[in-house]
C-alpha cells in the first residue's frame, strides 16, 4: 500500500519533470526563432529576386534563389578591399593589444611595487571612464600631427595596453601557483624571461580569447574609424557598408545590400562558431562571480 | 634581480599611455570644453558660454530624453531577458549547447551590418516584422517611420541582443551549491519560492555587474542610432548629438562640453548604483 503510494508519487513527479522540460524546449525553440529570424531575413533577401523582395505582405522564404545580388553587391562597394583595409587595423592593433596588456597585466599580478594600490584603482576607473571625453583632443592632437585619414590614430594606442585586457589577464595571472616562477628565478632567470618563457606560454587560451575580442571590438568599431578615415579607398568593411545607402540612393536593392550584410558579418559569426570555447573560457575567467 | 621597480618596469607602457592617451587629453578636455573652437579656426576663450548654451539647447534636451528613456527601459529588460534565458539554459534538458550557441550569437555581432538588417526588418511595407505580424492578424505600426514606435523599435533590438549576460548568469548560476536549494524545499519552498528566496538573491552580484554594464553602453549607444535614426528626433541618442556636433559642424568646444556632461552623467550613475547596491546586493 504504502509502496505503491511511493512509486505513484515518483511517476507524478517523473510526469511533472517530463512536462516541465517539454515546457522548456518550446519556450526555448520559440526563442530560437526569435534570434535567427534576423539571420534568416538577412540570408532570405539576398537571394531573393528584386521583385520579390517588394511585395506586401512579405515573404519569409524566396519563391527562386539567384546569386547575382552578391555580384552585385561587390560592384556597388569594393568589399574586399574594404576586407583588406579592415584586417590591416585588426592585425595592426591584435599584436600590441594583447602583447603589452599581457605585460602590464604581469606587473600587476606579480611584483609589489610602490603606488600600487593607487594604480590598480586608477585601471578600474578607467575601465568605466567615457573615452567620449577624450576623443576629441585626441582626434586633434592626430590631426595637428598630420595622422588624420590614416590607420595610425587606430593603432598605435593599442601599444600601450588595453585596461580591459589587463583587468581580466591579471585577474588570471593571480591564480597562477607562485612555485611555478621560484624555481626559475633561483636558476637565475630574469623577469622578463619568466613572464616570456612561462606566463606567455601558459596563459595562450587567455590570449586567444584577448585576441577574439580584440578581433571583434576593431571588426564592429564604427565610431572610431568614421572620425579617423575620409577617403573612400581608406574605408573599412563598416564605412564602406554605412556608405551603401548613399551610393545607391533612391530605391535601395535590398538583395544586394543584405548579401554585403552577410559578407560583413561572416568573419565575425565563422571566428564565434569555431572559437566558441574560448569566448565562454574568457567570461568565466573574467571571474564574475560577485 | 628583481626589485621594488621591477612591477613598475612592465607596467611603463601603460602608465606613458595614460599620460599621452588620458591625463594630457583630459586636460586638454578641460580647455577645449571653455572656448568656441570651429577646428579651422582659433580657439576663442569663452568661459562656461557652452555649458549655458547645451542647456538652452532644445536638441541637447530632446538626445537626452531618448537616451534616459532608452536606458530606463532597455537595461532592466535586457537584464530580465538573459537572466529568463540563462535560467532556461540551466535546466538539465539536451541541446542545451545548441541554444547556448544561438542565444549569444545576436550579442557576438553588432555593427552597422546589424542595424542595416533591423531597418530593413522594420521596414513597414516590405519587412519581416510587419509581415509576421501581419501574419497573426495584426496591423503592424509604422516603426522608425512614426515617432511613437521609435523607442519601441530600439529596445527590440536592444532585447534580441540582450543575450551577452547569458554567460556571467550561467556562471552565477553553476556556483549556487544544491544544498540550498534542498534546504529551501524542506522548509515547503516551491518551484518560485526557490527562484526568489535562493536563486535570484545570490545573483545579486551579477544582476550589479550587468546594470552597471549595460547603463554605461546605454548611454554610449552610437552606432544603431547613427545608421538607423528614427522620426521625429526620437532616434536622436546624445552619442549622435555630439558627433555631429564634432564632426559634421565641427563645434569642438561644444562637443567637448556634451562629452563631460555625459562623463558627470555616468559618473553620476555608476555611484548611484554603486551606493544602492549596497541595500539589494547579496554579500557573497
Amino acid at each position: 500500500m504504502i509502496k505503491d503510494k511511493i512509486i505513484k508519487k515518483i511517476k507524478k513527479l517523473g510526469r511533472r519533470d517530463e512536462r516541465y522540460k517539454l515546457l522548456v524546449h518550446v519556450i526555448l525553440l520559440s526563442g530560437v526563432f526569435w534570434m535567427m529570424l534576423p539571420f534568416i531575413w538577412m540570408i532570405s533577401t539576398s537571394v531573393k529576386e528584386l521583385e520579390q523582395i517588394f511585395t506586401t505582405p512579405p515573404e519569409l522564404f524566396p519563391t527562386s534563389i539567384q546569386f547575382g545580388s552578391y555580384k552585385e553587391a561587390l560592384d556597388i562597394i569594393p568589399m574586399f578591399k574594404y576586407f583588406f583595409n579592415t584586417f590591416v587595423i585588426v592585425f595592426g592593433r591584435l599584436g600590441g593589444e594583447i602583447f603589452v596588456s599581457a605585460l602590464v597585466a604581469f606587473g600587476f599580478a606579480r611584483f609589489e611595487f610602490p603606488g600600487k594600490k593607487v594604480l590598480f584603482i586608477v585601471l578600474l576607473s578607467l575601465m568605466m571612464m567615457p573615452y567620449e571625453v577624450t576623443m576629441i583632443p585626441t582626434y586633434i592632437f592626430w590631426a595637428k600631427l598630420g595622422f588624420s585619414d590614416s590607420y595610425l590614430p587606430l593603432i598605435i594606442p593599442s601599444y600601450f595596453g588595453t585596461v580591459t585586457f589587463i583587468f581580466f589577464l591579471r585577474m588570471y595571472y593571480s591564480t597562477f601557483p607562485k612555485a611555478l616562477e621560484e624555481s626559475a628565478y633561483i636558476d637565475g632567470a630574469s623577469s622578463w624571461q619568466v613572464f616570456w618563457k612561462i606566463y606567455v606560454p601558459m596563459s595562450k587560451p587567455a590570449l586567444i580569447t584577448m585576441g577574439l575580442w580584440s578581433f571583434m571590438g576593431t571588426w564592429n568599431d564604427l565610431l572610431g574609424q568614421l572620425i579617423y578615415i575620409n577617403s573612400s579607398d581608406k574605408f573599412t568593411v563598416q564605412l564602406g557598408l554605412a556608405s551603401f545607402s548613399s551610393i545607391t540612393g533612391g530605391q535601395t536593392p535590398y538583395n544586394a545590400l543584405m548579401a554585403a550584410s552577410l559578407m560583413a558579418l561572416l568573419p565575425i559569426i565563422l571566428a564565434f562558431l569555431f572559437a566558441q570555447k574560448y569566448f565562454v573560457d574568457g567570461i568565466k575567467m573574467s571571474g564574475i562571480k560577485g | 634581480m628583481n626589485n621594488k621597480w621591477t612591477g613598475l618596469k612592465f607596467l611603463s607602457p601603460w602608465l606613458a599611455g595614460i599620460v599621452i592617451f588620458i591625463l594630457f587629453p583630459m586636460l586638454f578636455a578641460a580647455y577645449i570644453s571653455l572656448t568656441d573652437w570651429p577646428i579651422l579656426g582659433k580657439a576663442e576663450f569663452i568661459g562656461f558660454q557652452n555649458y549655458v548654451d547645451i542647456f538652452k539647447d532644445e536638441l541637447f534636451w530632446q538626445s537626452l530624453k531618448v537616451t534616459v528613456k532608452f536606458a530606463a527601459l532597455a537595461v532592466p529588460l535586457g537584464i530580465l531577458t538573459a537572466f529568463s534565458m540563462a535560467f532556461l539554459l540551466n535546466s538539465k534538458i539536451k541541446f542545451v549547447s545548441f541554444y547556448r550557441t544561438i542565444y549569444y550569437m545576436p550579442a557576438v555581432v553588432s555593427g552597422v551590418a546589424v542595424a542595416v538588417i533591423w531597418k530593413w526588418i522594420l521596414n513597414p511595407n516590405y519587412g519581416i516584422a510587419n509581415g509576421v505580424l501581419g501574419f497573426v492578424g495584426i496591423q503592424g505600426p509604422n516603426w522608425l517611420g512614426d515617432p511613437n514606435y521609435v523607442l519601441p523599435s530600439y529596445l527590440l533590438i536592444a532585447i534580441w541582443g540582450a543575450g551577452g549576460g547569458i554567460l556571467t548568469y550561467l556562471v552565477g548560476l553553476k556556483d549556487i551549491s544544491t544544498s540550498l536549494y534542498e534546504a529551501a524545499e524542506i522548509d515547503g519552498a516551491g518551484f518560485w519560492g526557490k527562484l526568489f528566496k535562493v536563486t535570484i538573491p545570490l545573483m545579486t552580484p551579477i544582476f550589479y555587474y550587468n546594470l552597471i554594464m549595460g547603463t554605461i553602453a546605454a548611454f554610449r549607444k552610437f552606432t544603431d542610432a547613427y545608421i538607423i535614426g528614427g522620426a521625429g528626433r526620437e532616434g536622436d541618442f546624445f552619442m549622435v548629438h555630439l558627433y555631429n556636433n564634432a564632426f559634421t559642424y565641427y563645434r569642438m568646444g561644444y562637443a567637448t562640453a556634451l562629452a563631460w556632461i555625459l562623463f558627470v552623467i555616468l559618473l553620476g550613475l555608476t555611484l548611484f548604483i554603486n551606493y544602492t547596491s549596497k541595500k539589494w546586493m547579496h554579500e557573497g
